[in-house]
């Protein structure tokens, strides 16, 4: 986990500039990914901050809608392209996910949804994941996003 | 939570997605490209109008006017902001999705 390492001596550093008062501090952000991967720098960037919000113990729920569900989609190769097949990194957000709901001492919830119709009009199924999904309809998902207190999309 | 669409209607689903993921009454922002949803007589003015009833419209002025819309061409209805208003409405409503 690399990206989480570099973000500890990053915050390090800047600690020691400004203070920031966010010691206790949990707030429900979601993620929202609607890009395909490898076209755009999108999904690999809000990958980035996810690393990032798992290093703060922050609640997540983490979305796949539209083209976006392409990202966790099983059998990706990225070889012969030269980028790095980023949807293996899901797999220990998921672990990330299965310590979090396991750990009591643990105050963080994390949720990894996909929008069913999405899912559907690209003629995909649950299965097709390389995670276990929640996979729910968008009149609830459009309840759960609007109680989020942040929501970083792409 | 305020939802903000800035892609044209023709080209993307953004707005499609928007509209499929808020909830009833929820304020919707089109900036960018994102304004020629609101204009009128296009293929997509009844799929606003229809969203209309459920979610208050804003649409960004400087937007508009940089791409020669007049606000006569706005489906009545939408309001038309500025800069300012765009920071009132963030303020007022707190988390911000946008539809990217």
């Amino acid at each position: 986990m690399l990206p989480i390492a570099w973000l500890f001596l990053g915050t390090k550093a800047m600690s020691e500039q400004t203070e920031f008062h966010t010691a206790g501090v949990t707030k429900k952000f979601m993620y929202v990914n609607r890009k395909a991967p490898y076209g755009t720098i999108y999904a690999l960037e809000i990958l980035e901050a996810v690393l990032i919000s798992a290093a703060f113990e922050q609640h997540a729920c983490i979305v796949f809608i539209d083209d976006g569900v392409y990202q966790i989609k099983k059998g990706q190769n990225t070889d012969s392209v030269n980028m790095k097949n980023f949807s293996k990194t899901y797999g220990a957000i998921a672990m990330e996910k299965e310590d979090a709901d396991e750990d009591d001492d643990i105050d963080m919830v994390w949720r990894i949804i996909v929008e069913q119709e999405s899912m559907e009009a690209r003629g995909l199924c649950a299965d097709d994941f390389v995670i276990d999904v929640e996979v729910i309809p968008s009149t609830e998902l459009a309840i759960i996003m609007n109680e989020q207190d942040v929501v970083i999309s792409g | 939570m305020i939802h903000t669409v800035n892609k044209s209607p023709f080209e993307r689903n953004s707005l499609d997605s928007c509209l499929r993921l808020s909830i009833k009454g929820s304020p919707i922002l089109l900036l960018e490209d994102g304004v020629l949803a609101a204009t009128i007589g296009t293929s997509v003015s009844a799929k606003v109008a229809s969203a209309m009833s459920e979610h208050p419209f804003y649409v960004l002025g400087p937007d508009l006017k940089a791409r020669g819309i007049n606000e006569d061409d706005i489906a009545e209805g939408i309001t038309v902001i500025d800069y300012g208003g765009f920071v009132d409405l963030v303020v007022e409503h707190g988390t911000v999705q946008s539809w990217l």
